[in-house]
């Protein structure tokens, strides 16, 4: 999956996905999330649940990275809800990156319902170690 | 197509809770615009359940994302529909990191860990014909009315 560059296209997505509900009543749902470090980069995991691939939207801006997918469950149907703990159909989260790590060469994968992600760090900043000749 | 309904309650019950949540998110600096490192807890039972009425069904959607359909276990028993299994906990190993590699965490919010929910099914639902699916990291329970309780419409013959 290759990050977009920009995110006017999510900016411009964004009034259609919040349509005719308040931004505060219905806010989009912050999607929890995992992240680990080790010496070669980030892996970040976050729970998706109703999110098909082709509807997943991440996106660099800078230093930003942030994911963006409407959550849906299926065809349209005649049902009556009873009750809702989801209460949103959007995901929305943003993350500031540091300046270590590489935000072009992002890999994606989702899969379950679960994003996960790999960020490596910028060669520079990989922890080297320095071998001591022995004269 | 979502049900907007589904997930949209109407009512001010629910806005006046939503309007505390959000206050309390702003004090609490949790669902602000961008997240460094800080972690969002979450707060709620795993997995989040929805539950819509047709007239032919009930569905129920639980929201499971990672976690192998064979190791979730659906069951109804007196009425009661239980959802359980098991999540195992991500690591973040598989991914491209070098085994004894040392590894940090800076957010660990994803539910891991056995769960069980329960949701009371209505008198006319029929569980011997209960259908679950998983897709996208939601499972889809379906539980099909009694043909006896189904809406129908009563055709008025004329007296003539």
């Amino acid at each position: 999956m290759q990050p977009q560059s920009n995110s006017t296209a999510m900016q411009t997505q964004q009034p259609q996905n919040v349509q005719n509900a308040n931004p505060r009543t219905a806010p989009a749902l912050l999607p929890p999330v995992d992240i680990f470090e080790d010496s070669g980069g980030i892996t970040l995991c976050a729970d998706l649940p109703g999110v098909a691939r082709e509807d997943l939207a991440i996106g660099v801006d800078g230093r930003n990275l942030t994911i963006e997918a409407p959550l849906k469950l299926g065809e349209a149907n005649s049902l009556t809800p009873v009750y809702a703990e989801v209460r949103a159909n959007h995901f929305r989260r943003s993350f500031e990156l540091s300046g270590d790590l590489d935000t072009g060469k992002i890999d994606a994968g989702l899969r379950d319902g679960v994003l996960t992600l790999r960020i490596p760090k910028l060669e520079q900043a990989k922890p080297r170690r320095i071998d001591v000749r022995v004269e | 197509m979502l049900f907007p309904s589904m997930l949209r309650t109407s009512g001010d019950w629910f806005a006046d809770f939503e309007q505390l949540y959000d206050r309390m998110d702003e004090l609490l600096g949790g669902r602000s615009g961008v997240s460094s490192i800080r972690a969002v807890g979450r707060a709620g039972a795993f997995p989040a359940l929805n539950v819509g009425n047709s007239p032919d069904a009930v569905e129920i959607y639980a929201f499971a994302p990672g976690i192998d359909p064979k190791s979730i276990d659906v069951s109804v028993e007196k009425g009661l529909l239980a959802i359980s299994g098991e999540r195992q906990a991500q690591d973040g190993k598989g991914a491209s990191a070098k085994s004894g590699d040392e590894r940090t965490a800076y957010a660990n919010e994803r539910f891991s860990g056995r769960f069980r929910r329960v949701v009371a099914l209505s008198e006319d639902a029929d569980p011997g014909r209960v259908e679950a699916t998983y897709r996208n990291g939601v499972l889809k329970i379906v539980v099909p009315k009694r043909e006896s309780s189904k809406p129908r419409q009563i055709q008025i013959s004329s007296g003539s």
